[in-house]
């Protein structure tokens, strides 16, 4: 099936730099794909170049086809940026904005800009001037001017970036909702794992101006490529499971063949949520030494040994894939090698648990 | 002091009794000055436009020149006009010289770089953001500088204002390229020159104060427009 | 190069001694500046645009100390500036309302010091036919003839005349050819150059700005177009801010053959013939026969 967007040999430069590269980004009908990296990674750069509003060298391709008519290309695109930059006009003009400039009939727009503000559940405000909103309520709207369009690909460019902690937690949820139901090719860019976690089918992982990774989010996020890879992703225990009870204290979780407790609640009614555990959570001991304030204990095996910097990366199969992060100095003293019978341990207060929004 | 209230006295009673050589002059003052306002702006606003939006090389040269343009003498600049106009000018045959259009002419060439000038800081002011998002939005160069332009209003009108204001008052281009004719080209500015001259001060302050009341109205309006809607 | 002229012409008045008024001594510059060194003048703007002005302003700071501020309008606006006390001396040449002006005691002295002419311009096709005519004939055969007549139309000395000599011709003028654009004398004449019209003029000025006017004197010397100067001082006994001294000083000094000299003088080498004529110690029944 031919990818909705495909971009090869992308090269973004600036001021004699080359601040950001890729060999090739493909997006498929639907899906998601995070661009995921650090601040200053030349994310915001590639998006841009994808979305032809910079110049860059490489080939865009349009459901196979070379972009040549670029007004063409964005009227069948949309971008949201991480400030709302709305119009000095009312709620419901700014939504229409897209459709105005496509040249919709005018009661055409105000009705597709009304449904697309209803989505983003700030439909009631259609009326106010725009100067008027908050800044969540602003950035809604931004997201349903990009939705009023029925764009065939949508970038996002660290939309919930300017917004505080509670309003970025329902402005996401709005738009998971948003992207499943409208099944728009999307590309995300973030610096946040969890957001590139909860909403993304897949990540290109961006580091020092080169996308140095593309996969499906677990895999991405399970078996990092390299060092500096892991290092930003941080978070190499990314594991499904499914909630078998919930009491006052702990929560119980199956993950592949065994029960796991966590100290935090799942978020509401998921019942499948992700199960996060660090690496450097994890305590591996000699399978002898039992005894341990760890309500998560295992008995596994070691799959790999991998130094990486003053740690070492311990892989271990304990019923469901664990790594760990152990001291050089641990590492040593215990002699690690594959194939040794351990036990891996993490307290349920280093389990978190994440929404999990896709299908 | 009493010639001023002698003057008051005069405006009122001149237009309450609707003084046709009065009527004449700001009709005549209207006229012009609307006419060569309406042009520049015509012609300065898309021009303001693309020189505050735009980035080419020499934009730094264009906007020199409009801004010693926004100071221009008024005289100067009818003595330039004069010199095309009469007959020994290159634009003689037009016989334009002690006409409206002639006038139009100077007060168009001294509200023009105004006009340009003043839009293109407006357009600077605005987010330059902004202009990416309207262009992601798939608009072609052309809507894109019709949206920020309706984005900066606010900051045009006060172009235009500016604009008229300065042809309004002025009086050497006028005098010089319209020859101050009674019924014709004779506006408040010079209709006052003219009354101060034959000694008539209260006639001269009674269009003084008219020529100060129609300023304040179309710059009340203006100032209305502008504050009228004031963020909460 | 005035000033060579002025010189010679001192010399000759000397010698001829006939205009020499009593009082008007030798030049000699005052040995301290004067106490009050500014006197302002109000005066009309054909005086101003022929030049005469600046020439004999310039003569009297050099010869006095005092310096004369000049401000040039209408006769209209001269008379009324001076019948409020805002000027120290006039210098107009309308006389029915200077008589006026005197009646209502604002000027303390008024005295003849030279006279013009004026003369009726028009184009050189002269469509009215109204070359050698006299003036009163002329004007009312452009009036017939509905040819473009351009009126000062603002009360100036000009003007005031024009509309003496439009009474005198028994017309009144009115129409779309009698066109009122209120300019100055040098402006007027180049509209009417402009416009192929005809107007009335002083002799000064038309010869001051002929080389780049398009007209021809048609109508001259006749007796109703003669154009008297009177100086007038302002009356300090009315107006208690006036400066007297500077006033009289500058009346007395246009009386002086220097200045009458320079009037004479002016305009001799350049036109070929004078704009102005010399007649301190003379009344108007003098020059109008």
């Amino acid at each position: 099936m031919t990818p909705v967007l495909e971009a090869s040999g992308i090269e973004v430069e600036r001021g004699g730099r080359v601040v950001a590269s890729a060999e090739r980004v493909a997006l498929d009908e639907g899906e998601t794909l995070a661009l995921l990296g650090p601040n200053g990674a030349g994310k915001t750069s590639l998006v841009l170049a994808l979305a032809t509003l910079i110049p860059a060298r490489g080939e865009i391709r349009h459901r196979g086809a070379v972009v040549a008519d670029l007004v063409a290309f964005r009227r069948r695109t949309a971008v949201v940026f991480q400030r709302p930059l709305l119009l000095d006009r009312s709620v419901i003009d700014n939504a229409a904005l897209g459709l105005e400039i496509r040249g919709a009939p005018t009661r055409d727009r105000r009705a597709r800009a009304a449904a697309a503000l209803e989505r983003f559940g700030v439909a009631h405000l259609a009326d106010r001037p725009a100067v008027a909103l908050s800044g969540g309520e602003a950035q809604r709207v931004s997201l349903a001017r990009a939705f009023a369009v029925d764009p065939e690909v949508l970038f996002l460019d660290e939309p919930f970036g300017a917004l505080d902690a509670p309003t970025r937690a329902a402005v996401i949820a709005d738009l998971a909702r948003a992207l499943r139901e409208a099944r728009v090719a999307t590309v995300l860019v973030t610096h946040d794992r969890d957001e590139a976690l909860t909403l993304a089918d897949r990540v290109a992982v961006m580091i020092g101006g080169r996308v140095r990774q593309v996969g499906g989010t677990e895999a991405v996020f399970g078996t990092p490529v390299d060092a500096e890879i892991a290092e930003f992703v941080g978070v190499e225990n990314v594991l499904p499971s499914r909630v078998e009870s919930v009491t006052e204290e702990r929560t119980v979780l199956r993950v592949g063949q065994r029960l796991v407790e966590a100290a935090a609640m799942p978020p509401e009614g998921e019942d499948a949520p992700l199960v996060l555990i660090a690496p450097d959570a994890v305590v591996i001991a000699q399978a002898a030494a039992f005894g341990s304030s760890a309500r998560n204990s295992f008995a596994g095996r070691v799959g790999a040994v991998e130094p990486i910097g003053r740690q070492v990366r311990l892989v271990v199969d304990c019923g469901f894939r664990l790594v760990a992060h152990v001291t050089r100095q641990s590492a040593r003293e215990m002699r690690f090698a594959p194939g040794d019978e351990v036990v891996a341990s993490f307290k349920a207060t280093s389990v978190h648990l994440i929404r999990r929004h896709r299908a | 002091m009493e010639l001023l209230l002698q003057g008051l006295a005069g405006a009122l009673a001149k237009i309450a009794t609707l003084d046709p050589d009065v009527l004449e002059a700001a009709s005549a003052s209207l006229v012009v000055s609307g006419t060569a306002t309406l042009l520049s702006v015509v012609a300065g606003i898309p021009l303001g436009a693309a020189l505050g939006l735009g980035r080419f090389r020499g934009r730094g040269l264009v906007l020199s020149l409009t801004n010693t343009g926004m100071g221009l003498p008024p005289v100067v600049v009818g003595l330039f006009v004069v010199i095309f106009l009469w007959r020994s000018g290159a634009f003689g045959q037009l016989d334009w010289y002690c006409t409206r259009q002639a006038m139009i002419i100077a007060q168009f060439i001294l509200a023009f770089p105004t006009v340009v000038g003043l839009t293109a800081v407006a357009m600077q002011g605005l987010d330059p953001m902004l202009r990416v998002q309207v262009t992601a939005l798939g608009a072609t160069p052309l809507q894109t500088t019709w949206i920020l332009v309706r984005e900066a209003k606010l900051l045009i009108l006060t172009a235009v204002m500016a604009g008229f204001g300065a042809v309004i008052s002025e009086i050497g281009a006028s005098l010089m390229v319209g020859c101050n004719i009674k019924g014709d080209t004779r506006i408040l500015t010079t209709a006052i020159v003219l009354e101060v001259g034959k000694g008539e001060f209260a006639t001269a302050f009674a269009l003084a104060f008219i020529l100060l009341a129609l300023i304040f109205a179309v710059n009340g309006v203006t100032t209305w427009a502008q504050q009228r809607r004031r963020p909460l | 190069m005035y000033r060579r002229v002025a010189l010679a012409a001192v010399a000759v008045a000397s010698a001829c001694g006939g205009s020499a008024q009593p009082g008007a001594g030798p030049a000699a510059t005052s040995a301290a500046p004067p106490a009050r060194p500014d006197v302002v003048l109000a005066t009309t703007t054909s005086f101003q645009d022929s030049g005469l002005l600046d020439v004999l302003v310039a003569d009297f700071r050099a010869r006095t100390g005092y310096r004369v501020k000049a401000t040039a309008v209408g006769t209209g606006a001269a008379l009324a500036i001076g019948a409020k006390g805002d000027a120290d001396v006039l210098v107009v040449h309308a006389p029915k309302a200077e008589h006026e002006f005197m009646d209502a005691d604002n000027g303390a002295r008024r005295v003849l010091f030279m006279h013009n002419d004026f003369v009726v311009v028009g184009p050189p096709g002269d469509p009215a036919g109204v070359k050698g005519m006299t003036t009163f004939q002329a004007l009312r055969g452009i009036a017939t003839s509905g040819s473009t007549f351009i009126s000062r139309g603002d009360r100036s000395g000009t003007h005031l005349l024009e509309m003496d000599l439009w009474q005198g011709a028994g017309v009144k003028p009115a129409g779309a050819w009698y066109v009122e654009a209120a300019t100055g004398m040098g402006q007027t004449l180049t509209v009417a150059s402009e416009k192929r019209a005809y107007t009335l003029t002083d002799r000064g000025t038309f010869l001051a700005q002929r080389a780049h006017l398009d007209l021809g004197i048609l109508v001259e010397k006749d007796p109703p177009l003669i154009n008297i100067y009177h100086v007038i001082t302002v009356s300090s006994e009315k107006f208690s801010g006036v400066n007297v001294e500077g006033a009289n000083a500058f009346a007395d000094y246009l009386l002086s053959p220097a200045a009458q000299g320079l009037i004479a003088a002016f305009g001799v080498e350049k036109y070929g013939e004078p704009l102005f004529f010399p007649d301190a110690g003379k009344t108007e029944s003098d020059l109008l026969r």
